[in-house]
């Protein structure tokens, strides 16, 4: 029954084989695999530039004093390495993991707009250029923070418009891609594939890609005013003129909010796949997993003023942002409890992506917890801009999103490849990571709560302990990652065969192609039996 | 080069084989960033910009000859046509919100910025320490009274002169472009010719006068880019908005030179129905902007 669909068309797949030149099959490609692997490679290089970044950075605080960069340069990386992962690492592995599996979960032959999926990806790389270069201009890379803040923003020197145009071409290729996904996922399923029988991690990257097109474009406008204050004399962010900094940090943050939630969106998806495979179960409370979706993404668009509790905002202001914020914690509990709920009395097995996506239930959620911390507005004025907050968004985006990323990819690759991986390899790669995350960030929150500010190369001598703690825990993480890539060669290069299923408590249409996936998977729609059997619920 | 499939099958969805035209456009759109880095950071004159424009503009010709062509052939079915509509509504959604990221400027600086630099409610202090002789009001160029005439002061264009007649005359491109859909409906070509030349027409004029109405606010009103939050949101949005009828008014020249050719049938059209809809977006955008940046 499985491949039915797809034997049949096999003599037209080797017809429209993927083709033999380079440039042919990876430059000006239109498929959509091949997109993804693309993607997914830019991603890993970026993970591993951002990375070393944020490796200068523990090595700089490893003790107190000024021992290896000076001031200047730290906040070049610490500006560059959250620019890097976020925009280099985390979105690209995304767009790519949704290029590689909405098509093959919804039963599509490609994209919607292949053509425009090239070009999404190929802006990338040379956005990246322009923003790495800033490494090499005379007054060095950006240094204010990725956040951007006038007026300091704008004292930047000959790196200021490369990072702006180079955030403007990165705009846009989300833009691109995001449409892409939006229309892929709304006009090319499968007949039958109703979207309550569609797998989460297309309901969850349907809604990011509905925050992506919101958002993105007002990042753009928020940049390019920047540009107009520094190079043409407007007075957006400067009181003299009658402007505000503190607006560009409202402007800043309704893009900034929304997308903590395309990076973490996702993640949710592909933990809702990873966990039912394992637990041998179906997930629990399907639909409730989508409308608390989508709950978090409309919330995420009305809180972002959190951000900004000690700028002097009006008394009703903070309320409402602080009672909003805390209120993301409803759908969220509901997402726990959910996942919590597959595993109850599931027929539970360990395989690495099993792991990974335990690991980022369990330290997702106490990301989660001190974000709810910080979201109470009088707590907040002491935590804000301490290392706290950097603990805060480390535990959700590095074991949270990064850890699903991970564990997408362990999930997948079999299918990708068509081989099997070093188990043992990957499994110690997980607890490497594991362990070494929680020394790498645990402390961080130590830190904050005693007062250490962030972004700032030396400090007290009363924060040295905690910081070598953490500092030896960024140096164990951070080898501990040179693993994977390693794993991945290994697997494509050969290995064990898959199956086509892969793991045993597998559901969905992707599952149902061979493995490897062929270049060309769905040409002829899958059956609405096939479908339904699939579908998160069953039926 | 772009897909030629002989035996195309309209029941399956057209994938199209490699094509160069994106990897052509992420280069010219880097020149193009590295064109404006290199004038900004002086490091090279105006020319700069050139090398990406070109390669831009070749791109967007070359890309779009190729999907015309290909669309002449019959190699999209209904399908990919539903995806070419749904991108290009989801297009215009994020030019929208771009739009809203200096709609919102304009409506935080009228009234939260403004008032709170002149001492409203709890931020007294600022009219008591800061600024004593500041008195916050609508249109303003700051406490520093930034930019404008020699003495500080600047002037506003009336909305009832020169934006009135802009509006009308976009409302009335409004009209003719829904009179020229409604002819190619009715396979009426004639109409069709006739009413969206006067569409186009009537795009660029509206560009010609805004133009003008520039030149009056820099050479007599005092009114700058450099004029306060006043000239930097004015600009910006009219400036922007402008651009965009610019954008519009050529795509509305490319799709009527595509219907002399006697391209489009009374029920395939997507092209036209697309700019007729970036059109109407950008007629939306400006009785907003007419409203809150000339009127009140």
């Amino acid at each position: 029954m499985a491949n039915s669909a797809h034997t049949a068309h096999a003599g037209h797949d080797d017809h429209h084989g993927a083709p033999k030149s380079f440039w042919q099959r990876w430059v000006v490609t239109t498929n959509h695999k091949d997109i993804g692997t693309l993607y997914l490679i830019f991603a890993g290089i970026m993970f591993f530039v951002g990375g070393a970044m944020a490796m200068v950075i523990r090595l700089e605080l490893f003790q107190p004093g000024l021992q290896f960069v000076d001031p200047q340069f730290f906040n070049s990386m610490t500006t560059v390495h959250a620019l890097v992962m976020i925009f280099g690492g985390m979105m690209p592995a995304w767009v790519g993991l949704a290029n590689w599996m909405i098509p093959l979960q919804i039963g599509a032959p490609d994209m919607a707009l292949p053509r425009m999926n090239n070009y999404s990806f190929w802006i990338m790389p040379f956005a990246f250029i322009l923003l790495l270069s800033t490494l090499f201009t005379g007054s060095g890379a950006p240094a204010g923070g990725w956040t951007l803040y006038p007026p300091l923003v704008l004292q930047g020197g000959d790196s200021f418009p490369m990072a702006i145009f180079a955030i403007h071409m990165m705009g846009a290729s989300s833009i691109m891609g995001a449409i892409n996904v939006l229309v892929t996922i709304m006009n090319m399923r499968a007949p039958g594939m109703t979207l309550l029988r569609m797998p989460l991690f297309c309901w969850t990257w349907l809604i990011t890609a509905y925050l992506l097109i919101l958002v993105m474009p007002v990042l753009a406008g928020a940049v390019t005013m920047l540009l107009t204050d520094h190079f043409f004399g407007t007075s957006f962010f400067s009181a003299s003129g009658g402007g505000d900094p503190v607006m560009f940090q409202h402007i800043f943050w309704f893009f900034g909010h929304p997308e903590v939630y395309v990076l973490i969106l996702p993640s949710f998806g592909v933990v809702s796949e990873i966990l039912p495979t394992f637990s041998r179960k179906r997930l629990f409370g399907y639909e409730s997993m989508v409308y608390a979706s989508a709950a978090i993404g409309f919330l995420s668009v009305i809180v972002w003023a959190h951000h900004m509790f000690t700028t002097g905002m009006p008394l009703a202001g903070q309320l409402f942002f602080m009672l909003t914020t805390m209120l993301i914690a409803v759908p969220t509990g509901v997402k726990v409890f959910n996942w919590s709920a597959t595993m109850w009395k599931g027929s539970l097995s360990f395989e690495p992506p099993m792991l990974f996506a335990i690991s980022f239930l369990f330290l997702f959620t106490i990301g989660g917890f001190s974000g709810l911390m910080l979201a109470i507005a009088p707590a907040d004025f002491q935590y804000q801009d301490t290392y706290f907050v950097v603990a805060h968004f480390h535990y959700v985006l590095v074991p949270g999103a990064l850890f699903a990323i991970i564990g997408a990819v362990y999930y997948w690759l079999p299918k990708w490849s068509g081989h099997m991986y070093n188990m043992t390899a990957a499994k110690w790669h997980f607890w490497l990571s594991t362990i070494f995350v929680n020394v790498l960030f645990f402390p961080q929150h130590f830190l904050g709560l005693a007062g250490m500010p962030r972004r700032i190369p030396d400090y007290s001598t009363q924060f040295a302990d905690w910081n070598m703690v953490s500092s030896i825990g960024g140096f164990g993480f951070g080898l501990a990652q040179l693993m994977f890539p390693v794993i991945i060669w290994n697997c494509v290069k050969g290995g064990a065969k898959a199956t086509d299923h892969v793991w045993e408590g597998t559901h969905g249409l992707e599952w149902e192609v061979p493995s490897p996936a062929p270049y060309h998977t769905w040409e002829s729609a899958p059956s609405e039996a096939l479908i339904a059997a699939g579908s998160p619920t069953g039926h | 080069m772009s897909s030629k499939s002989d035996s195309h099958d309209a029941s399956i969805y057209y994938v199209p084989h490699g094509s160069p035209w994106p990897i052509l456009g992420s280069v010219a759109l880097f020149s193009l960033m590295m064109g404006a880095v290199s004038f900004l950071n002086e490091w090279a004159g105006g020319w700069a910009f050139l090398p990406g424009a070109l390669m831009l503009a070749f791109m967007f010709f070359g890309w779009f000859s190729t999907v015309i062509g290909e669309n002449q052939h019959g190699m999209y079915n209904l399908q990919v046509d539903k995806s070419f509509r749904m991108g290009m509504m989801w297009f215009i959604m994020s030019e929208l919100m771009f739009f809203a990221a200096f709609f919102g400027a304009l409506f935080y600086a009228r009234q939260l910025s403004v008032p709170w630099i002149g001492g409203d409610g709890v931020k007294i202090f600022n009219k008591l320490l800061l600024w004593q002789n500041y008195s916050a009001a609508w249109p303003t160029n700051g406490p520093a009274r930034l930019g404008g005439h020699a003495d500080g002061s600047f002037e506003t264009i009336h909305a009832f002169s020169l934006p009135a007649v802009n509006t009308a005359i976009l409302l009335t491109s409004g009209v003719t472009i829904t009179i020229a859909h409604h002819a190619l409906r009715e396979g009426n070509r004639k109409i069709l010719g006739i009413f969206l030349a006067l569409t186009w027409m009537l795009g660029f004029t509206f560009v010609y006068l805004q133009g003008t109405e520039y030149h009056e606010a820099y050479s007599e009103l005092g009114l700058k880019l450099s004029t306060g939050i006043y000239g930097s949101t004015f600009f910006m949005l009219t400036g922007f908005h402008g651009l965009h009828v610019t954008i519009g008014a050529i795509m509305l020249l490319v799709i009527w030179l595509r219907c002399m050719r006697g391209h489009f049938t009374p029920e395939r059209h997507f092209a036209f129905e697309a700019v007729a809809w970036y059109w109407h977006f950008v007629d939306v955008v400006w009785l907003i902007l007419f409203v809150f940046v000339y009127w009140i």
